[in-house]
C-alpha cells in the first residue's frame, strides 16, 4: 500500500465511520495482518472500541479474518483490503448505474445495501418499500412484490451476490462452554459458493408503511411492534447479500468502450459494439482479454430492431471497426460471415493511453503532448530525432523534454558505445513506458483526491460557525412552517442571516460542490487506470 | 588520458556539451536557494469540470451519502469519560454511546467469537404512567413468556432480590429470545423504575461484567 493510498483510505474511513475506525483501519493497513490484542495494544484504544471497529469493517466487507500464523489453535488474525475502502469513492456511480438500469427501486436497493454493508433480502425489501412509500403521494404505498422483483432482477444480472458463507472448522456452538479453543471461522470467496446468485424463497407479503408524524407515533409504534412480532420469520435468516463490485466494474468498462467507439466513429458503430458486448456478457469470464467470438450473422440477428441496417452495411461497419487503429474489434475467422471479437485488454490499454496523452496535453501544452505521443509510438528516440520528428525548434523541444523528464513522464535510457561509458560516446535515448507512467498517474490521482477531501474539510471547518447557524435557522423555519406561522414571522427568522453571511454561505456551498464534483470525476480516471493496470496483471 | 587533457584547467562537465545543445557561453540555470513554492503559478489553466444532469445527480448522491452515514450506527464515537460528578439524571439520559456496547446487532455467527460485544438496546424515554397501563395488558395478551415474566417480576418485588441478579436474569431471558423485543425490555425497565424509590439507590448494573476486559475466555453477552 502506497503512502497516498493509505492517506486516502484514512480520510475515507474518517468521513464515513469516524475517528476510531480510521485509527484502527490505518494501523491495520500499515501493519498488514494483526491479532485483536496486538491491534488494541498498538493503537492504544480500548479493547471494546477496537472490537466495534472491526465489526463495522467486517460488516462492510473491508476486513477479513482468518487463522493466524500459529494455525487454527492460535488467535485470529485480521487483514484489511485497501481497494475495498477505495471503492467507497465510487458509491454514487454504482447507485446511479442501478438507477439507470432498474429505476428508483433498484437505486434504493443498491443504496441501502451499500450503506449497510450486507443485508438480508427481507430487511432490504421492507426498508426500500417504506422509503418508496414515504415519497409517494398520500394513500398509495409500494407493494413488497415489486421490490422483490427488482431485487431478483439485480441478482439475476449478478449485480448483487450472497455474502460468502463462513465455514467453521469443527462444531462451534455458542451453547457449548468447554475448554477447547473456539473454532476459527474462515470466509471463502463469494463466487465459489454454488448458490451465490440464487434468490431464496421468502414469504413476505405486504406493503410499505408510511412513516407518520410524531402525534400518531404511539399508535404507529404499537402497530409496527405487532407487525414485527408477526413477520419475524421470513425464511431467509442468515442469508446476507452484498453488492458485486466486479460486475459493476465490468459494466463501467463496457460503457467506456462503447462511448469511445461512438466518439471516434459514429453512433451506429457504438450500437454494434454494444450489441456484441451484450451478447457476450454471460459467456466471457471477468478477466478475459477478448470476448467470445461472435459471427456476423448472430450480430445481425441480435441488433436492436430500431436500427434498420442492412446486412452488407453491417459488414462494412464491422470491417471499419476492425481496420481502425484503436483495435477495439478484431476478426478471428471467416465462418458464419466472419467471426469478430471485442479486444477488451487492448481497448483498455488504448483508453489508458488516451488518458495519459490528455493529461500531458492539459498540463504541458499541445506541443509537449506531441512529443509524448511521438515517444509512445516510436519507443526510443534521441534528442535530435525528437526535434526532427516533432517539427519543433531545438531549444523549445529541449525545454519541453526536460520538463517532462523532471516530472518522470519520460525516461532516459543510456546505451554506451564504449565500455567506459564516456558521455560523449553514449547514446541517450528518451522513452515512455506506458505501464509505469500509468501507475505514476494513478498515484497522482489518489493524492489529488486526498487533497480535495482535505481542502473540503478545511473549508467546512473554517466556516463551521456559519454553517451551524444556518442549520439552526433552517430548523426553526421548518418547525415554524409546520405549525403554520405567518409570513412575517418567517421573514423575520430569515433575516437573522445577514446578506454578507448569505453570500459567504453561497460561495462556500459553491466551493464544496465543486470539490465534491471534482472527486467524482477524478474517480472516473482512477477507474480507467486501475482497470488497465489490473488487465496487464491478469494476462501475466 | 588523451581525452582528459583537452579540458585541463578550464571548466569541464561530465556530459558532452554538444549533445545537449547549449554552448559554453550560455549560463547554467540558477541554483535554487529556497524550496519550491507551495502553489506554483500554473502555465495552463485546468479544464472546467463536466456538467450535466448526471453529474449533478451524482453530486447530490455523494453529499447525501456522506450526511446519512454520520447518523448510522456504524459511525463510532468514543464515549466521553465523565469528568463531572455522577448525576442522578445520567441514568435517564443514556443517549451517549458507551464503549462496551455496540449499537447494532451483526450476525455473530459470521464473526469470530472474540469480537462479541453486548448489543445495546435502545432505551426509550419515559412517556408516562398512562401508556404503561395500556401497554401492559396489550403485551400480556400475546405471549405466555410475557406472562411468565410479569409473574417473576411480581415475585421479585415481593422477595427483594439484589438488583444485580435481576439484571443478569433479565438480560439472559432477553438473549434467549430470538430477537430482542423492545416492548418487553421497555416494560421491565419501567416496572423496575417504578419500584425504584422503594429499592435502595443503586447503580443500574449495566456496567456489570463490562469492565473485565482481560478475561477473554468468557464471551460477554
Amino acid at each position: 500500500m502506497t503512502t497516498q493510498e493509505v492517506r486516502l483510505c484514512g480520510l475515507l474511513l474518517q468521513e464515513h465511520f469516524g475517528d476510531v475506525v480510521e485509527k484502527v483501519g490505518t494501523h491495520l493497513i500499515r501493519c498488514g495482518v494483526l491479532t485483536l490484542r496486538a491491534l488494541a495494544h498498538e493503537t492504544k484504544l480500548a479493547l471494546d472500541l477496537v472490537k466495534k471497529s472491526l465489526c463495522v469493517l467486517m460488516q462492510h466487507g473491508m476486513c477479513t479474518f482468518g487463522a493466524g500464523r500459529r494455525g487454527p489453535a492460535g488467535p485470529v488474525e485480521y487483514r484489511i483490503s485497501c481497494e475495498r475502502i477505495l471503492h467507497m469513492l465510487r458509491y454514487p456511480r454504482y447507485i446511479y448505474t442501478a438507477k439507470s438500469l432498474y429505476g428508483d427501486t433498484g437505486e434504493l436497493i443498491v443504496e441501502e445495501i451499500l450503506q449497510r454493508g450486507q443485508m438480508t433480502m427481507s430487511s432490504t425489501v421492507k426498508t426500500v418499500a417504506d422509503r418508496l412509500t414515504h415519497n409517494m403521494p398520500e394513500g398509495q404505498s409500494m407493494d413488497y412484490s415489486e421490490v422483490v422483483s427488482a431485487f431478483s432482477q439485480l441478482v439475476e444480472t449478478h449485480f448483487l451476490q450472497r455474502c460468502p458463507p463462513v465455514a467453521s472448522t469443527g462444531s462451534s456452538n455458542s451453547g457449548a462452554v468447554d475448554t477447547p479453543p473456539p473454532a476459527v471461522a474462515q470466509p471463502s470467496e463469494p463466487e465459489s459458493h454454488p448458490d451465490c446468485y440464487r434468490v431464496p424463497y421468502i414469504n413476505l407479503t405486504g406493503q410499505g408503511k408510511r412513516r407518520r408524524s410524531s402525534e400518531d407515533g404511539e399508535a404507529d409504534q404499537r402497530a409496527a411492534k405487532k407487525a414485527k412480532v408477526d413477520n419475524n420469520e421470513c425464511g431467509d435468516e442468515g442469508i446476507f447479500w452484498q453488492v458485486n463490485f466486479e460486475r459493476f466494474h465490468l459494466h463501467f468498462r463496457d460503457q467506456a468502450i462503447i462511448s469511445a467507439v461512438s466518439c471516434k466513429l459514429d453512433q451506429t458503430s457504438g450500437e454494434i459494439v454494444r450489441t456484441m458486448l451484450r451478447m457476450s456478457e454471460v459467456t466471457t469470464p471477468a478477466n478475459a482479454a477478448f470476448t467470445q467470438a461472435l459471427s456476423a450473422n448472430e450480430i445481425f440477428r441480435a441488433l436492436p430492431s430500431n436500427y434498420n441496417i442492412a446486412r452488407p452495411i453491417l459488414d462494412q461497419y464491422l470491417t471499419l471497426l476492425v481496420d481502425d487503429p484503436m483495435e477495439f474489434v478484431g476478426k478471428t475467422g471467416d465462418s458464419g460471415g466472419g467471426m469478430y471479437v471485442v479486444n477488451l485488454h487492448r481497448a483498455l490499454a488504448n483508453l489508458a493511453r488516451a488518458t495519459l496523452e490528455s493529461v500531458v496535453q492539459e498540463r504541458f501544452g499541445s506541443r509537449s503532448a506531441r512529443i509524448f505521443r511521438l515517444l509512445l509510438r516510436k519507443r526510443h528516440l534521441e534528442q535530435k530525432q525528437v526535434e526532427d520528428f516533432a517539427m519543433i525548434p531545438a531549444k523549445e523541444a529541449k525545454d519541453m523534454l526536460y520538463t517532462l523528464l523532471s516530472e518522470n513522464l519520460v525516461q532516459l535510457q543510456e546505451i554506451p558505445k564504449t565500455p567506459d561509458h564516456a558521455p560523449s560516446r553514449t547514446f541517450y535515448l528518451y522513452t515512455v513506458n506506458q505501464l509505469p507512467t500509468a501507475r505514476l498517474l494513478l498515484q497522482h490521482c489518489y493524492k489529488t483526491i486526498g487533497n480535495l477531501i482535505e481542502r473540503r474539510l478545511y473549508e467546512t471547518k473554517e466556516n463551521k460557525r456559519l454553517l451551524e447557524k444556518s442549520q439552526r435557522i433552517e430548523a426553526i423555519l421548518a418547525s415554524l412552517q409546520a405549525t403554520g406561522a405567518e409570513t412575517a414571522q418567517l421573514t423575520e427568522v430569515e433575516e437573522m442571516i445577514t446578506a454578507p453571511e448569505r453570500q459567504q454561505l453561497e460561495s462556500l456551498r459553491h466551493h464544496i460542490n465543486k470539490l465534491d464534483s471534482s472527486e467524482n470525476q477524478v474517480d472516473e480516471t482512477i477507474f480507467l487506470l486501475e482497470s488497465y493496470i489490473n488487465s496487464t496483471q491478469a494476462s501475466r | 588520458m588523451a581525452g582528459r587533457s583537452k579540458g585541463r584547467g578550464r571548466s569541464q562537465f561530465t556530459f558532452s556539451v554538444d549533445a545537449l545543445g547549449f554552448g559554453r557561453g550560455d549560463s547554467l540555470p540558477q541554483s535554487t536557494h529556497t524550496p519550491s513554492p507551495l502553489f506554483p503559478p500554473m502555465q495552463f489553466r485546468p479544464v472546467p469540470l463536466t456538467t450535466g444532469e448526471e453529474v449533478d445527480y451524482m453530486l447530490a448522491l455523494k453529499q447525501e451519502l456522506r450526511a446519512s452515514s454520520k447518523n448510522l450506527p456504524f459511525h463510532i464515537r468514543e464515549a466521553r469519560t465523565k469528568t463531572d460528578v455522577a448525576r442522578y439524571s445520567d441514568k435517564y439520559q443514556n443517549g451517549e454511546p458507551k464503549n462496551s456496547t455496540i449499537e447494532w446487532s451483526p450476525d455473530w455467527s459470521r464473526l469470530p467469537k472474540e469480537l462479541c460485544i453486548k448489543v445495546r438496546k435502545p432505551r426509550k424515554t419515559l412517556i408516562g404512567a398512562k401508556p404503561l397501563l395500556q401497554r401492559k395488558p396489550k403485551v400480556a395478551a400475546g405471549k405466555e413468556e410475557v406472562l411468565q415474566k410479569l409473574e417473576t417480576l411480581e415475585k421479585r418485588e415481593q422477595e427483594h432480590h439484589s438488583e444485580e441478579e435481576e439484571e443478569e436474569e433479565k438480560k439472559k431471558q432477553n438473549e434467549e429470545e430470538e430477537e430482542p423485543n423492545v416492548d418487553e425490555d421497555y416494560d421491565e425497565e419501567e416496572v423496575e423504575d417504578e419500584t425504584d424509590y422503594i429499592m435502595s439507590y443503586f447503580d443500574n448494573g449495566e456496567d456489570f461484567g463490562a469492565d473485565s476486559d482481560d478475561n477473554m475466555d468468557e464471551a460477554v453477552y
